[in-house]
């Protein structure tokens, strides 16, 4: 700094001419746009919604209420939660996948394209990033990506329920669709078995099934039919009648005389199935629990209990390639001798990964945990375009509360400014850390 | 000052190994197929949701309602530009597209003239409390533009200015200058002091070198904080909101339409991908720089 020598007032501005000219234009933006409307919103926290909004404001002066009012208005309080779980896992969850990426993209030839690939929802604005992501969340796994393939990687695992519920038609049937329906008659070799089943509405019953067929004995097999028991008119329950539906693909068991199963099978389009070789008496069958269940409706990913780490999620998805890119950066000035020097003296990869590249990339972490912690406590438009209107409320954060208490309607600048000012209160570590970090390099 | 590029941080050069034959290639290969599986995963997982958003924007409301986008890649005939020239036909979207475009564009010079000008005085003027002025602005750079909010939208109706084109971009001026300074400054502090002094031996006015010397000098920083001042005054959505009612560029457009969610889906889809065509255009054309500006200035 250089120590000004006395001199007297006037020539300050002569001999500073130059400088002044210079710096003007940023300083007076940078006073009247930055400086003074911090001032004023300090001051304006501490009035209510009747003052005056003059050069400075005044009147209505009510303390702390603001302050308290933030600590207890329910709606503000879930803000500061969310904003708390916000805190705790978007900036760690980003630098942590940024450190994953940049160190697995130095093993693979396409490393550019990658990189241009996860880097480019950074140039995309988070209000459309949120467009984006309210479609892929929609609920109904007709129409929302992530309940689709949900609900594809679920049927690919367990087939699919046949029927949501039924009931047994008659006596000579029962159970439930949570325990499967039992033939109450023990069966043996040349024996069949009816299961007809009711209560199932038509739009459920497979489009694939054809007229039920009364099932024909024979010889050391048991045939059967499962159908839907209901004809238009009643129909006698227990009999095949004409009209009468065959359920396809529902899985019916054999039982020996002790419960166990023996046998497994599905049924055909007209409803009806057949156990080969079947030895001994005391048989039973039974309509396997597995054909009856809920189809998968999607999970409510912009409900009220998942919106908040629905949106992290979106919001990491944006910001991973910047972690990325700087990490990577860090990464390629780490020497590759002392590296290498640590694989031959037989350090195993992750050792090396541990021990050696975490470390030397610390300064490079805490700068992008940082960097992420400012830009998350001031997450807002992500937020308004993701949630629907119904879950807005549940999914807000300070800065979003900090913009509806005081321009959404109810237009209380003085609850705003307290929130805008807890806002600034939380980033003023960060602020000193950048000011002692300059005065150090100077 | 990093120039480190996306280009140059991938692996090292290889030597070529005269063991290196076919076999152990395919060997190698054959090791690293399920590191390839997943990282190719991730990149789909990045793609999908904007191709997702396009695809969606191809669909007719009565098809929205019953298929997935995905439905379009195998049934190209479910998809249409109705939706795009009905945006662009019955909708404000196309002057909320140009407005945007004003507002990016003089949010973007201004703010780059005025801070480069500052950046010249903070690393080569000479002036009693010089460090103290520059540590001040140093410390602006985290204040959230939150603070800025209640008070300028009261500014603005004083000076008649709320509601304006000028009103947002002198915003997205001031709050887009500590970073500007911050980043000018340290780049123009790497320029060789030889050329600064030979210029002003030769009696070259202070004015002169900023023009003929620092500005051509500092190109390259320049067009990092470029593409990062206009991409963020592009997608800005909040200060919009609260400094304009009716002149409203794309995100605040957009938003308008968002009260009913799903009943509208074939305007806000178009006109959310139409919003983020420049910003990829622009990221796509100016990647290296965008990626400089990033590693040099990752404080913001």
């Amino acid at each position: 700094m250089a120590a000004a020598p006395p001199a007297p007032r006037q020539n300050f501005f002569r001999r500073n001419a130059v400088a002044i000219a210079f710096l003007a234009p940023a300083l007076i933006l940078l006073f009247v746009w930055i400086v003074y409307p911090t001032i004023y919103t300090i001051i304006r926290s501490f009035s209510g919604k009747q003052a005056h909004e003059g050069f400075l404001p005044y009147g209505d002066y009510v303390g702390f209420a603001n302050y308290k009012a933030l600590f207890t208005t329910d709606i503000l309080v879930t803000a500061i939660k969310n904003s708390a779980i916000w805190i705790l896992i978007a900036p760690a969850t980003v630098t942590a996948i940024g450190l994953v990426f940049a160190v697995l993209t130095e093993r693979i030839r396409w490393a550019v394209a990658f990189k241009t690939i996860v880097f480019m929802p950074m140039a995309i604005s988070l209000f459309a990033t949120g467009v984006i992501w309210h479609v892929m969340y929609i609920k109904d796994p007709q129409q929302g990506a992530v309940n689709a393939g949900i609900g594809a990687v679920k049927s690919w695992f367990s087939s699919p329920a046949v029927l949501q519920d039924a009931n047994a038609s008659s006596p000579l049937l029962t159970g439930s669709p949570q325990r499967g329906f039992v033939l109450r008659r023990p069966l043996q070799a040349g024996d069949t078995a009816k299961m007809g089943l009711t209560a199932i509405p038509p739009s459920e019953v497979p489009a694939d099934a054809e007229q039920a067929v009364p099932p024909t004995p024979k010889a050391r097999s048991v045939t059967g039919v499962v159908w839907r028991d209901f004809s238009p008119g009643g129909g006698t329950p227990g009999k095949v009648e004409k009209g009468e539906l065959g359920i396809p693909g529902a899985r019916v068991d054999l039982l020996d005389s002790s419960g166990r199963r023996v046998q497994s099978t599905k049924t055909e389009a007209n409803g009806s199935f057949e156990f080969n070789r079947v030895r001994g008496s005391g048989l039973k069958t039974e309509i396997d629990p597995a054909t009856f269940g809920a189809p998968f409706t999607g999970v409510s990913w912009l409900g009220p209990k998942l919106i908040t780490p629905s949106i992290i999620f979106a919001y990491v998805w944006v910001w991973a390639g910047f972690a990325m890119v700087v990490i990577g950066a860090g990464l390629a000035a780490i020497s590759r001798e002392v590296l290498e020097a640590a694989r031959t003296d037989g350090a195993s990869e992750w050792q090396v990964f541990r021990r050696i590249t975490v470390p030397m990339l610390a300064p490079v972490l805490s700068v992008v945990f940082i960097t992420m912690l400012i830009n998350v406590l001031k997450v807002f438009d992500i937020i308004i375009s993701i949630a629907p209107g119904s879950t807005q409320s549940d999914a807000a954060v300070i800065a979003v509360q900090m913009w509806r208490q005081s321009f959404g309607g109810s237009n209380d600048f003085g609850l705003g400014s307290a929130i805008a000012v807890f806002l600034f209160i939380l980033v003023i570590p960060v602020l000193l850390l950048n000011v002692r970090r300059f005065r150090r390099e100077v | 000052m990093a120039t480190y590029e996306l280009e140059q941080t991938h692996a090292p050069v290889v030597v070529k190994d005269p063991h290196d034959t076919t076999a152990a290639r395919i060997g190698r290969f054959a090791t690293r197929l399920p590191l390839q599986i997943l990282l190719a995963f991730i990149a789909l997982l990045w793609l999908l949701p904007t191709l997702g958003l396009f695809l969606t924007s191809l669909l007719s409301p009565e098809d929205f309602q019953t298929n997935g986008w995905w439905k379009v890649i195998a049934h190209p005939h479910l998809g249409t530009w109705a939706n795009y020239s009905n945006v662009w036909n019955n909708t404000d979207i196309p002057h909320a597209l140009v407005l945007t475009a004003e507002i990016a564009i003089g949010g973007t010079v201004l703010p780059i003239l005025i801070a480069a000008s500052a950046g010249y005085a903070f690393a080569w003027i000479d002036f009693p409390g010089r460090d103290w002025l520059f540590v001040g602005v140093i410390a602006l750079l985290v204040v959230p533009l939150q603070m800025g909010l209640i008070p300028i939208f009261h500014l603005y109706n004083t000076l008649s200015i709320y509601d304006t084109v000028l009103g947002l971009i002198l915003f997205h001026t001031a709050f887009g200058l500590p970073f500007a300074i911050f980043l000018l400054r340290n780049f123009f502090i790497g320029i060789p002091k030889d050329i600064l002094e030979s210029a002003r031996i030769d009696g070259a006015s202070e004015f002169r070198i900023f023009w003929k010397l620092i500005l051509p000098l500092g190109l390259p920083a320049i067009a990092s904080l470029a593409i990062f001042q206009f991409l963020w005054t592009w997608n800005d959505l909040l200060v919009a909101l609260v400094m304009a009612r009716n002149t409203q560029p794309i995100t605040v457009s957009i938003f308008s339409q968002l009260r009913q969610f799903g009943s509208n889906i074939d305007i806000i889809a178009p006109a959310s991908f139409m919003s983020l065509v420049i910003p990829l255009v622009v990221f796509f054309s100016f990647q290296r720089y965008f990626v400089q500006g990033l590693l040099a200035g990752s404080v913001k």
